[in-house]
C-alpha cells in the first residue's frame, strides 16, 4: 500500500468513523427526544385544550407552538406550555378552575390557528368538546346534602342540557327535595365554568379530558327503552292479550301497576271534578 | 402575581393528578375531629331571606369559624342555601368599618369634606344639633330615619320609640316599605290583621302550587325545596307559575305563563269570573264570612303631584272601600271572559283555563305565594287583594293547604318592621297613628303625656297638637319614597339610615335619591358595617355592630318568632343598632324637642334626656344585667347590657309585650311568649297563647281567639269577616313606546342578598356571580346588534348604565322585557327606575319601566 | 496567530468605529427589532405582531409562517390553513432571494447568546477542539423531519427546539427555558467553537438548505487586498466558508462566498481593514471576468 494511499484508507476510515460517531450521537439524540415526547404529552388531567382541539395525539402533531390562539383570547385564559411543565412545550391549554373558557360565539383561537391543530371545521362553540365536566366528589358536593347551590348548573351557559338537576326526596329530612347536578356527555363542552364557580374550596365538578372522563357501555348492549323510544314501537311483535284467573275486583294490568284490587269506591258516571260535570252541558244531550 | 399564580396551577395540577390516579391528598382531609374541639354552638336565625332558616354557629377563641345548618329547625331540617353555607363569612370582609366616620375640612364638619375618623361623642354631638335644628325649623317631618326589615325585633322598636315618642315625629319608615308595603295593606283592608293565616306547612298539604310574581327557586330556596319534594312525592300535585320572565320555578312547573306586565290584575279577575260563571264558588262560606265591596279606581301612580300621570288620575290616592253586593261584584269581573284576559295578558287560553280551573275545583288544596310580582307593583294593594278575592270565593283559605300566603324578602320583615310598627304610620303591635285611641294607649304603655306621639294628622281629641316650633303639628306621615323627595326638596333635613343600603336600594337614584342625600342644606347619617353605596353618599358614618354580634331576635314569613345570642363581639369601636339608637337619645334633653305645654303634664321629666324618659322609664331598664348563660352552661357578651346596666334586650322585648300579650290591648291576635322562652325555643309561631303556637289563624280548633262552633272567623274586622274587594286593570305609569321600547323588570338573584353588601364580600359568591347582567331575549339582542357576553347600555327617561347582555341565563326573558338584578354596586340599576308606588300601599315599583337598549 | 487583544483595532483604525461594526450593529437591531414588535402587544396593547417566529400575523393581515415547522406538522399528517401556506411561500420566498441562513444571522434570537459565548470565548483564550462534525446539523435536521413520522407525538423536535423556545420564551412567557439558553451559551462558550449554530442546529441547517441558490451573498471581490491578518476567520461562524473565495484565486475559484453554510452576517466585512469583503449578488460577476473587475475595481479605489 502506497503512502497516499495509506493515507486514502486512513481518511476512509477516519470518515467513515466520524459518520458512524455521528450517527450514533444522533440516534442517541432521537431516542432520548422519542421518549421524553411520550412523556411530555402525557398532560395533568386539569389541563384542557382550547376549544376544537384535535385529539391529543394529532394535535401535537399539528400545534406549531406559535401561540396566536393565546393571543386572541379575548378572556387570557390560555397559556404556552413551558419547559418542565407536563405538557408539551409551547402548545395551549387552559385551568378551568382559574380561567374557563368564555365559549365566544365565534371561537376566535380557532380562527386564529393557522395549523387546523384546532379545527377550522368546528363553527358553532356548543359542538366543541373540550373535555367533560364530573361531579367527581359527591360527598363533599353540597347539592347531593341537599343545599340549595346549584351554581354549577346556574353558571352552565348551555344549562338544562349540558347539566341538568334532578330533582329527588331528601328521604333524611323527610320533607325537602335534593337537586342533583348531572352533566350530559352529548351537551358539555367541557367549558368549565362550572369547575370555576363551584363554590367549595376544591371543587366537586371538575373537567376531565374525555378519555379520562368517560365510561363506556359494552359495545354489545342497548338500553331497552330507548331502542323502543328510538324506534317508536316494540323491537319485537308485542303481546297478544293476556288472560288471569283472578277473584272478582281484581284486575291485572300487564303494562301497568300490574295487580289492582278495586277499592271500596263504587264507580258513578260522574267525574271527581264537579266542573267537568258543570262544563260539560245537559247530560241527556 | 405571576409567581402565585403559577404556583397555584402547579398545586392544582398535582392534586387533579393524583384525583385522577385515586389518591387522596392529605388537603382534602385536612378538616379532622379535633379541628372541632372548642367550638361553642349556639342557634341563630339565618342573616338573609324571610325563610328564617335556623343555624349553628361555632365560635372558637371569639371568631365564628364554623357553622352548620340546625337539623332540629322545623323549616330547614339542617338545610341552607348558598349564601347561608357562607354565613360566617360576612362578618370578616377585609372593609369592616371600625371607626366612626364625618366628612371634615380642616377639622371641622363640611358636607363635601374626606371622611375622617371620629369620636362617637363627636359623631353623637353633630349629629344631635343637627336633628334638634333640624326638628324645630322643619316640623315632625324635618327629620327622618330609614330603617329595615333586618333590624332585630328590639331595635325597631327603640327606633320607633326614640322618633314617635322622643322626637314626636311619624318620620319613620323602614325599607320593608319598598318591599311588604301591598301585603300589609290588602291584609288590613281584608282581614283588618296583619300577616298570613298559614304558615310553613301548607308546604306539605296543598295539592295545588301557584307562584305569583315570586321567584322561590332563587329567592327563598329552602322553601322552594319544600314545595319540590311536594310535588315530587304526591300524586296528582300541580305547579302553576306566573312571572313576566321565566326564571328557575319553570322548571318545576306543569302550568308555566308568561303574562305581559300589569295584566295579572285580569288574569285574577278572569279566575273570578269564571269561578261565578261556573258557580264554583263557596256560596256558604260567602254568605259566612265575607263582604263585598269595591275600591276607588284611577288612583294614579304615587308619582310627585306635579306628574302630569298624577294631575290625570280622577281618585289620586283614594282607597276608601265601599260595599257592594254579590251580583254588583260578579258584574265588575264579567268583563274578564277567557278571551280578552288572554288577549291582554298574551296567555294562552289552555293555559289561563288550567289555572282557573284548580282554583275552582273545590277538592283541590290549593297554596298561592307571591312575593315582589304583586308587593312591588302600582297596583300592589289592589293585586294582592285580588288573590284573596279568589281564595275567599271558594272558602279556600285558612286552612292547612288553602292557603294565599304573601312571602317576606327580609329576615325580620314581619317581625320587626311590620309587628313592631317602624312604618310612618304604625305603632307596635298593628296600632295605628290614624287612631287617637291607639295613640293613647301607646302614651300610657310609654309612661308619657298624653298627646305625645303625633297623630296622623296632627289632632288629639280634635285639637291641633302643639309643635315645639310654635306651630301646630300639622300632618305627619311621611313615606320612603316620600321621604327622598323631601331632602330633595330641603323639607326634610336629617336622615338616618340603618341597616340597609337605600342608596343603591330607591328607584331613581339619579333624579331623587342622590340630590337629596348630597342636598347642602342636609345631614345625612349611615349606620353599617361596610362602606357601601349609601354610606359613601352620607355625611356621618357609623360602624355598626352585624347580625350575631348582638343578641337579636327575627320575625320570618310565617309569623315565627327567632332569638339568637351575641356571639361574638363587633370589630373596633364598632356598636349594634339599639345601642347607637339608645346612645344618641342621651344626646337630646326634652327641651329639645317637645313644647313646654307637653312637659308640664310631666314635670318629673324636665330637664331629662330622651334616653332617660325613653329607655330607662322604670320598664325598659326593668332586668338587670346578667351573664348570659345557655342550659349547657356556655357563657355569653352581652355589650349593651354591660354599657348601659341593664339586659337592653329583655326590658325592650317585655315593654314590648305590653302592646300585644297583655288585657285590655286594643288589637289582640299577636301575643307572643315571654323573652326568656325564645331564648329556649326554635322560634314560636303567633298568636302563643298559654305557651301554644298557632298554625292556621282564623280557623276554629287552630286558632284560639276564634270559639267553638264559629268555624272561621277574621276577627281582624268588628264583623269577623273579610272583604272581597273588586279593582279592575289599568294599565302601568310608564309602558315602553317607540323610543323606550322595553320592558324592565329588576331583582335578585340566589347567590347575593340584596344590595350584595356582605355576599359581595364572600370571594366564593362573587365569583359564582360577579356582576349584574341584562337579561334578555335573543331576538331583541338580535335585533339590537348584540350578541351574548356583549356590553351594552341600557338607558330609561332616568339614566343610564352599562351591562353584559345575558341571552343565555337563568331567566328566559320574552321579547319586549329585560331583567337586570340590583345587587351589584358597580351597576346601579336604580338609576333606571321610576320612583312610582302603588297610591294605597307606597311601595315602589321596581318591576315596569320602559328602557331601551344598544351597545356601548 | 491572530492577537485576539487587538482583534478589530485595524479595521477601526482605517475605517473608523462605525464602519467597523456597522452589520453587527444593523444585526442586533434586525434582531431586537423583530423582538420589539411582537412585544409591543403584550408589553403596550400595541399590537403589531402576533404570536411568534413558529407562526405570525402582522397587523392582522400578513401572514407568516416558519417553513421547518409547518413541514414537520405536515409530516406527521397536518393539512395546514390557507394562512399558513401564503405564510409559509412568503417566508420561503424571502430566504431563498436573501439566504437562508440570514435567518440565523438576523433573526433568530439564539444568534445573540452564541455571537456572547464566541465573544468571550476569543477574549478568555479558551482552545478547545470540537469533535462534533459540522454534518451533525444535517443528520439532526433527518432526525426531527423522521420522528414525527414514526413517533406519536408529533412535532417532537419542538419540545426541545431552543430556538423557538427562546423567542416564545421571550415573548410568552420564559418558564425554564433559560436553562436550556444556559446550555447552549456553555456549551459554546467551553465546548465548542460557534457548537450550536454551526454543527448541532437542524433549524440553520434547514435554512442552510432553503438558501443553497440564493440570490444574496458576501464576495470578496477585493481579494488582492488581503494583508493576511486572519481575522476575518477568527469573527466567522463558519469559517470554512471563506477560503476558496478569498484564496481560491489561483485555482480560478469565483470570489463569491457560495457556500450556503455562510449565513450572511457581513462580521468579514466589518472586521476587513482592506475592504476586502461586500455584498453583492450571487451572479453579479462572471467567473472569467472577476481578475479584470477586481483590477478594475482596485484601480478605482486607488
Amino acid at each position: 500500500m502506497s503512502e497516499s494511499e495509506k493515507r486514502n484508507e486512513l481518511n476512509r476510515r477516519q470518515f467513515l468513523g466520524n459518520m458512524l460517531k455521528t450517527a450514533c450521537g444522533v440516534g442517541l439524540v432521537g431516542l432520548g427526544l422519542g421518549a421524553y415526547s411520550k412523556r411530555a404529552s402525557s398532560m395533568p388531567a386539569n389541563y384542557i385544550r382550547p376549544p376544537g382541539a384535535l385529539p391529543e395525539e394529532d394535535f401535537l402533531g399539528a400545534c406549531i407552538r406559535c401561540g396566536l390562539c393565546v393571543r386572541d383570547c379575548p378572556y387570557d385564559i390560555l397559556f404556552l406550555g413551558e419547559v418542565g411543565d407536563e405538557v408539551a412545550t409551547g402548545t395551549p391549554y387552559f385551568i378551568a378552575r382559574t380561567g374557563p373558557c368564555e365559549m365566544c360565539e365565534d371561537i376566535p383561537c380557532v380562527v386564529a390557528c393557522p395549523t387546523n391543530a384546532l379545527d377550522h371545521e368546528l363553527k358553532d362553540i356548543e359542538e366543541s368538546r373540550m373535555g367533560l365536566a364530573v361531579v367527581i366528589d359527591q360527598e363533599s358536593c353540597i347539592a347531593f346534602h341537599g343545599l340549595r347551590c346549584e351554581v354549577c348548573f346556574n353558571v352552565c351557559p348551555i344549562r338544562g342540557r349540558a347539566i341538568s338537576l334532578d330533582m329527588q326526596h331528601n328521604t333524611r329530612s323527610g320533607k325537602h327535595a335534593l337537586f342533583i347536578p348531572v352533566v350530559h356527555s352529548d351537551a358539555c363542552t367541557g367549558c368549565g365554568l362550572c369547575e370555576r364557580a363551584c363554590i367549595l374550596e376544591e371543587a366537586a365538578i371538575k373537567i376531565f379530558p374525555m378519555h379520562l372522563a368517560k365510561g363506556e357501555l359494552g359495545k354489545h348492549y342497548r338500553l331497552g327503552w330507548k331502542e323502543k323510544d328510538k324506534a317508536g314501537e316494540s323491537l319485537v311483535t308485542p303481546d297478544t292479550e293476556h288472560r288471569y284467573n283472578l277473584p272478582e275486583g281484581v284486575r291485572y294490568d300487564l303494562q301497568g301497576e300490574g295487580l289492582i284490587i278495586e277499592g271500596e269506591a263504587e264507580e258513578t258516571p260522574f267525574s271527581s271534578n264537579p266542573l267537568d260535570t258543570l262544563n260539560s252541558g245537559f247530560m241527556d244531550k | 402575581m405571576k409567581l402565585t399564580r403559577r404556583d397555584f396551577i402547579k398545586s392544582n395540577a398535582v392534586a387533579a393528578a393524583a384525583t385522577v390516579a385515586g389518591v387522596t391528598l392529605p388537603v382534602t382531609n385536612a378538616v379532622s375531629a379535633d379541628a372541632d374541639d372548642g367550638i361553642r354552638w349556639d342557634k341563630a336565625a339565618c342573616r338573609y331571606c324571610g325563610t328564617g332558616c335556623s343555624v349553628l354557629m361555632g365560635v372558637k377563641d371569639g371568631k365564628v369559624v364554623a357553622s352548620q345548618g340546625d337539623p332540629d329547625a322545623p323549616v330547614n331540617k339542617g338545610l341552607n342555601c348558598i349564601k347561608g353555607y357562607f354565613l360566617p363569612k360576612i362578618l370578616y370582609g377585609e372593609d369592616r368599618l371600625t371607626k366612626p366616620l364625618l366628612r371634615k375640612t380642616n377639622g371641622k364638619y363640611d358636607k363635601n369634606g374626606k371622611f375622617e375618623a371620629v369620636s362617637w361623642d363627636e359623631a353623637f354631638k353633630t349629629m344631635a344639633e343637627k336633628w334638634v335644628a333640624a326638628r324645630k325649623a322643619k316640623g315632625p317631618k324635618g327629620i327622618g330615619m330609614f330603617g329595615s326589615g333586618q333590624w332585630t325585633v328590639w331595635e325597631g322598636y327603640a327606633a320607633s320609640k326614640l322618633l314617635k315618642a322622643g322626637f314626636r315625629s311619624n318620620s319613620l319608615e323602614p325599607n320593608a316599605r319598598h318591599c311588604m308595603a301591598s301585603a300589609v295593606g290588602a291584609f288590613m283592608r281584608g282581614f283588618g290583621i296583619d300577616e298570613p293565616m298559614g304558615c310553613y306547612d301548607d308546604l306539605e298539604h296543598a295539592d295545588v302550587f301557584v307562584l305569583w310574581g315570586a321567584n322561590m327557586a332563587e329567592m327563598h330556596p329552602i322553601l322552594w325545596s319544600r314545595l319540590t319534594d311536594t310535588r315530587l312525592t304526591k300524586p296528582g300535585c300541580e305547579v302553576h307559575v306566573l312571572s313576566t320572565y321565566e326564571h328557575r320555578c319553570y322548571e318545576l312547573a306543569d302550568n308555566g305563563m308568561v303574562f305581559e306586565p300589569q295584566t295579572d290584575l285580569a288574569i285574577l279577575n278572569y279566575i273570578a269570573n269564571y269561578i261565578i260563571q261556573n258557580k264554583a264558588y263557596n256560596k256558604e262560606f260567602i254568605d259566612k264570612h265575607v263582604n263585598f265591596t269595591k275600591t276607588p279606581t284611577d288612583i294614579g301612580y304615587g308619582l310627585r303631584a306635579s306628574d302630569p300621570r298624577e294631575k290625570a288620575a280622577k281618585n289620586r290616592n283614594k282607597g276608601k272601600l265601599s260595599k257592594i253586593s254579590f251580583e254588583e261584584y260578579a258584574k265588575s269581573v264579567e268583563p274578564y271572559t277567557l278571551e280578552h284576559t288572554s288577549k291582554l295578558s298574551k296567555v294562552p287560553k289552555d293555559k289561563l283555563l288550567k289555572l282557573a280551573k284548580v282554583y275552582a275545583d273545590p277538592n283541590k288544596k290549593v297554596s298561592s305565594y307571591w312575593t315582589m310580582g304583586f308587593n312591588q307593583h302600582t297596583r300592589g294593594v289592589w293585586v294582592n287583594g285580588l288573590c284573596y278575592n279568589v281564595h275567599l270565593l271558594m272558602g279556600k283559605i285558612a286552612e292547612p293547604g288553602n292557603s294565599p300566603f304573601s312571602l317576606t324578602g327580609q329576615p325580620s320583615a314581619c317581625g320587626t318592621a311590620r309587628e313592631v310598627g317602624t312604618f310612618t304610620h304604625r305603632l307596635p303591635a298593628d296600632l295605628v297613628t290614624k287612631k287617637d285611641a291607639h295613640c293613647k294607649f301607646a302614651e300610657k304603655t310609654w309612661k308619657l303625656p298624653a298627646g305625645t306621639i303625633p297623630r296622623a294628622n296632627g289632632k288629639s281629641d280634635d285639637a291641633d297638637q302643639s309643635d315645639i316650633s310654635g306651630k301646630p303639628m300639622g300632618k305627619t306621615l311621611i313615606h320612603a319614597v316620600a321621604m327622598h323627595r323631601a331632602l330633595k326638596d330641603s323639607k326634610m333635613n336629617t336622615f338616618w339610615v340603618m341597616c340597609n343600603n337605600n342608596m343603591q336600594a330607591a328607584a331613581n337614584m339619579n333624579d331623587e335619591s342622590l340630590p337629596g342625600w348630597r342636598n347642602p342644606d342636609n345631614f345625612i347619617t349611615v349606620s353599617d358595617p361596610y362602606p357601601t353605596v349609601s354610606a359613601q353618599a352620607a355625611d356621618l358614618i357609623l360602624p355598626t355592630a352585624m347580625w350575631i354580634e348582638k343578641e337579636g331576635a327575627y320575625g320570618n314569613a310565617e309569623r315565627r318568632t327567632q332569638f339568637w345570642r351575641e356571639q361574638v363581639a363587633a370589630p373596633g369601636e364598632s356598636k349594634s343598632d339599639v345601642w347607637q339608637i339608645m346612645e344618641f337619645a342621651k344626646y337630646v334633653k326634652v327641651e329639645d324637642v317637645w313644647p313646654a305645654d307637653l312637659i308640664a303634664k310631666k314635670p318629673e321629666y324636665a330637664g331629662k334626656t330622651l334616653y332617660e324618659v325613653l329607655y330607662t322609664n322604670g320598664q325598659v331598664d326593668k332586668f338587670p344585667a346578667e351573664q348570659v348563660t345557655d342550659s349547657r352552661g356556655n357563657k355569653y357578651d352581652n355589650h349593651e347590657s354591660a354599657d348601659f346596666g341593664f339586659y337592653v334586650q329583655k326590658g325592650l322585648f317585655e315593654e314590648y309585650r305590653l302592646f300585644n300579650s297583655v288585657k285590655g290591648i286594643p288589637k289582640k291576635g299577636h301575643e307572643m311568649a315571654d323573652f326568656d322562652t325564645y331564648h329556649k325555643v326554635r322560634g314560636l309561631r303567633w298568636p302563643v297563647i298559654d305557651g301554644k303556637e298557632t298554625l292556621w289563624r282564623f280557623h276554629e280548633g287552630y286558632d284560639p281567639h276564634v270559639a267553638k262552633g264559629e268555624g272561621v272567623k277574621f276577627y281582624g274586622k268588628p264583623d269577623g269577616r273579610a272583604n272581597i274587594i273588586t279593582a279592575p286593570y289599568e294599565p302601568a305609569a310608564e309602558p315602553p313606546d317607540k323610543e323606550f321600547d322595553l320592558w324592565l323588570c329588576t331583582g335578585r338573584v340566589l347567590e347575593h342578598w340584596h344590595s350584595g353588601s356582605m355576599t359581595r364580600r364572600v370571594p366564593e359568591l362573587y365569583r359564582a356571580v360577579p356582576d349584574a347582567v341584562i337579561h334578555m331575549n335573543p331576538k331583541d339582542a338580535k335585533k339590537r346588534k348584540l350578541r351574548n357576553g356583549a356590553l351594552a347600555k341600557i338607558s330609561s327617561r332616568r339614566g343610564e348604565i352599562v351591562c353584559k347582555v345575558d341571552t343565555k341565563g337563568r331567566n328566559k326573558c320574552p321579547e319586549g322585557l329585560v331583567f337586570v338584578p340590583w345587587f351589584d354596586a358597580g351597576r346601579l340599576v336604580n338609576k333606571l327606575t321610576l320612583d312610582q308606588t302603588d297610591p294605597l300601599s307606597k311601595e315602589t315599583d321596581y318591576k315596569k319601566c320602559a328602557v331601551k337598549i344598544s351597545r356601548a | 496567530m491572530v492577537d485576539m487583544t487587538t482583534l478589530g483595532d485595524d479595521a477601526i483604525a482605517a475605517k473608523g468605529w462605525y464602519k467597523s461594526h456597522r452589520f453587527l450593529i444593523l444585526r442586533r437591531l434586525s434582531q431586537l427589532g423583530i423582538l420589539a414588535l411582537f412585544l409591543t402587544g403584550p408589553w403596550f396593547g400595541l399590537w403589531i405582531v402576533k404570536g411568534n417566529l413558529a407562526s405570525s400575523l402582522t397587523l392582522d393581515v400578513l401572514p407568516l409562517t416558519d417553513p421547518y415547522v409547518l413541514l414537520q406538522a405536515m409530516l406527521s399528517g397536518v393539512v395546514p390553513e390557507t394562512a399558513a401556506i401564503i405564510g409559509v411561500v412568503i417566508v420561503l420566498l424571502f430566504y431563498i432571494l436573501v439566504g437562508g441562513r440570514v435567518y440565523c444571522s438576523w433573526v433568530c434570537p439564539v444568534n445573540m447568546v452564541t455571537d456572547l459565548a464566541a465573544w468571550l470565548r476569543r477574549k478568555l483564550g479558551i482552545r478547545t477542539a470540537s469533535q462534533i462534525s459540522r454534518t451533525t446539523r444535517y443528520w439532526m435536521l433527518t432526525l426531527t423531519l423522521i420522528l414525527p413520522l414514526v413517533v406519536t407525538g408529533g412535532i417532537v423536535w419542538e419540545l426541545v427546539n431552543p430556538v423557538s423556545m427562546m423567542f416564545r420564551g421571550i415573548v410568552f412567557s420564559m418558564g425554564a427555558a433559560w436553562i436550556m439558553i444556559a446550555g447552549i451559551f456553555l456549551f459554546d462558550l467551553l465546548v465548542a467553537k460557534d457548537g450550536w449554530c454551526g454543527h448541532i442546529c437542524p433549524v440553520g441547517a434547514f435554512y442552510n438548505l432553503v438558501g443553497i441558490k440564493s440570490l444574496l451573498k458576501v464576495n470578496a471581490l477585493q481579494r488582492q487586498a488581503c494583508n493576511d491578518c486572519m481575522e476575518c476567520y477568527v469573527v466567522c461562524p463558519e469559517p470554512q466558508v471563506i477560503k476558496p473565495a478569498l484564496k481560491g484565486e489561483k485555482k480560478g475559484l469565483s470570489p463569491v462566498i457560495l457556500s450556503s453554510d455562510c449565513t450572511n452576517c457581513g462580521r468579514c466585512i466589518d472586521i476587513c481593514a482592506k475592504d476586502v469583503f461586500s455584498y453583492g449578488g450571487r451572479h453579479a460577476i462572471k467567473i472569467d471576468e472577476y481578475k479584470r473587475e477586481g483590477e478594475i475595481n482596485r484601480g478605482v479605489r486607488v
